[in-house]
């Protein structure tokens, strides 16, 4: 793989988490807790926020320490470093809401085995400097945020006729239970990366006509 | 980059140990200091989380105190070998109005961990509060949510034998509508699962506690009341 | 407790609560590497035998945080112990059964951070298992695991033969087959219950 350049503190670096390199629905990294806790929209939400602390705390943390640490024992170092900052959220959650503790449950310390993280610290964090760094962990973090929402909203809309807790439909809506049970989950996120795909497909052919009616030789 | 990798060798391996043990450090330091930090908040955070279950499964308490139930009965001790938490709550002049009690039993996505509450005047449980499950939102929340099935607890039937040592009718979760007598359990159609597992804990709960417990009931009705003589001017 | 007979917690974690398809562990091999049915048999077993190993190291590391009363550290203990883990099986393979350490490619190091593996341990220690009774929960969760790879590399290799959309070939036609072989398996629940 060719050297990349090194980022600029730009837009580009915040916002290619968001949509061209969304950790969830382009690169298909950290689904467990994708389908497992986004049966509600407040646990989504959470989820991502405890998610999003873990990645800038460590993207932080490893792109401040990336000229010391040996490529033999990055991947360890790395591993440590993820396992301290989830760690800290764990207690933090414990001590924020018992209640959110126990609905997110075993969820939050397997944020550690989440390949995002472990992912951007290889691939970015220790090729970067710390600010930027910091600002594509950021986007990140709302990418992945988005597509945890993108989840639990629907699944809780359908399942529980509900949305952050809110009743929507009243009491004569017969819930699709299946929605917060472990095949909606699959089935809802099949379902967005149907449309996400479907919806790339659609601007690549657009591009294409686009290119193909102006003469000039290539785009 | 091979070259490097010969002329690394010696300096590498104590280089490697000073970071990995550097890094080790830091993160224990770190993991420390926030646990040191957040342990009182989430002990109080469970002490709070007792404290309104218990005022909840018991009807007319105001207060209450924790004793442990071991091998040789009840005990202030509250850390005691072996010893099972139990909740005396007293109502505001300080009278005995009920104990709770801790139960639990598998569901359907794993353990439901329950407080429930007996009244020793009627011998009945009568209230239930789930403290922890992960049952499916929506269905097996209904246990928490379903009017009907709450209704079920207003008064159970957990009568002892005359030898104190079972419980006369073990209670048990029956099907939906088919409750006959005080210690069935009106299970919720859609979620027997869940239903089954309440009746269960509270069973098991009753069957192993309330023998041990119930003789030693006067003597946590005078132990709260001795202490508050003596407190009070 | 009857619940926590070994027969029940082997069937409950291969049928019932499923790793992959009821817990939702374990995804990214399960999508990754379920293609070909002669990858996915040896990646379940690799997987299988690396929570083995983690499963009773960690319920030995649990023993001595509780001593010691450092049960913050859990987290970090077990992460090193499954890396340590996967290293070996890296190193196992590479000797004796290059072929397959080769086919594997970068999916072996990456046992290291299947959920399934930290989940299983974690979900051990929650449940307070002994020693046999979490061996015989790695056992029950790394067949289950098997199980769901292989049935959904099966499904595969005979959808690699029909025509498929092509929006929705790739990751969205394996997660809607995850989700109907999830549903299959919801059939199981309270199989060894009363």
């Amino acid at each position: 793989m060719t050297r990349r350049r090194e980022a600029q503190l730009d837009w580009n670096t915040f916002s290619e988490g968001i949509w061209q390199e969304n950790p969830v629905f382009v690169m298909l990294l950290g689904l467990c807790p994708i389908l497992a806790v986004t049966n509600s929209s407040i646990n989504a939400l959470a989820m991502g926020l405890a998610t999003a602390f873990v990645l800038i705390a460590s993207s932080l943390l490893i792109s401040m320490l990336r000229n010391y640490i040996p490529k033999q024992v990055r991947i360890a170092t790395y591993i440590v470093i993820i396992a301290t900052f989830v760690t800290i959220v764990d207690y933090v959650i414990q001590a924020i809401s018992l209640d959110l503790y126990n609905a997110l449950g075993a969820f939050i310390q397997l944020i550690v085995v989440n390949c995002v993280i472990l992912g951007r610290a290889e691939a970015y964090a220790s090729k970067n400097r710390p600010s930027v760094a910091v600002l594509n962990a950021v986007g990140m973090s709302i990418g992945f945020a988005l597509a945890l929402l993108s989840l639990g909203t629907v699944r809780e809309i359908f399942g529980n006729g509900s949305l952050f807790g809110y009743d929507l439909f009243g009491d004569g809506f017969e819930p699709w239970v299946v929605m917060v049970l472990p095949p909606g989950g699959f089935f809802v996120l099949g379902g967005w990366l149907l449309l996400f795909e479907w919806f790339r497909q659609r601007k690549a052919e657009a591009q294409g006509e686009l290119a193909a009616e102006s003469s000039k030789p290539g785009a | 980059m091979t070259e490097d990798q010969h002329q690394q060798p010696n300096v590498a391996a104590s280089n490697l140990i000073r970071v990995l043990g550097g890094i080790a450090m830091l993160s224990g330091f770190l993991v420390a200091l926030v646990f040191q930090v957040t342990k009182p908040v989430i002990a109080e955070n469970k002490r709070l989380a007792i404290e309104k279950a218990v005022l909840q499964v018991v009807p007319d308490a105001a207060s209450y105190r924790q004793f442990s139930l071991g091998e040789q009965g009840i005990s202030s001790d509250e850390n005691q070998q072996d010893g099972i938490p139990v909740y005396a709550a007293y109502d505001e002049n300080g009278e005995l109005t009920g104990i709770a009690l801790e139960g639990s039993a598998f569901g359907y996505a794993g353990k439901i961990y329950l407080l429930y509450g007996y009244d020793p005047t009627c011998e009945c449980i009568r209230g239930i509060k789930v403290l922890k499950m992960i049952e499916t939102p929506g269905l097996g929340d209904k246990i928490i949510t379903d009017q009907a099935f709450v209704a079920n607890f207003n008064a159970l039937d957990a009568k002892l034998t005359s030898d104190h040592m079972q419980l006369a009718n073990p209670i048990v979760t029956v099907k939906a509508g088919t409750k006959r007598s005080n210690w069935e359990i009106d299970a919720i159609s859609g979620a027997t699962i869940s239903s089954k597992a309440v009746g269960r804990a509270l069973n098991e709960s009753a069957q192993t506690l309330l023998p041990k417990l119930v003789p030693e009931i006067d003597k946590l009705r005078q132990l709260q009341s001795a202490e508050l003589k003596e407190a009070q001017p | 407790m009857q619940a926590d007979s070994l027969g029940f917690i082997f069937l409950n974690a291969v049928l019932v609560n499923n790793f992959v398809l009821a817990l939702f562990l374990g995804l990214c091999p399960f999508l990754g590497v379920s293609g070909k049915l002669n990858t996915a048999l040896p990646m379940g077993l690799a997987t299988m035998f690396v929570m083995l190993v983690s499963s009773l190291c960690a319920y030995g590391i649990n023993l001595v945080l509780v001593n010691f009363e450092i049960e913050f550290l859990r987290l970090i203990a077990y992460i090193a112990v499954i890396a340590s883990a996967v290293q070996l099986v890296e190193m196992v393979l590479k000797k004796f059964v290059p072929a397959l350490f080769r086919s594997l490619g970068i999916f072996l190091p990456l046992i290291t951070t299947n959920c399934a593996i930290l989940g299983l341990a974690l979900f051990q220690t929650f449940k307070e298992y002994d020693f046999l009774q979490s061996l015989v929960y790695a056992i029950g969760a790394g067949t289950g695991f098997i199980l769901a790879i292989v049935l959904m590399a099966g499904l595969r290799e005979k959808l690699d033969l029909s025509n498929v959309p092509s929006v929705s070939q790739g990751a969205a036609m394996s997660l809607m087959l995850g989700g109907l072989l999830s549903l299959a398996f919801m059939g199981f629940a309270g199989m060894g219950g009363h």
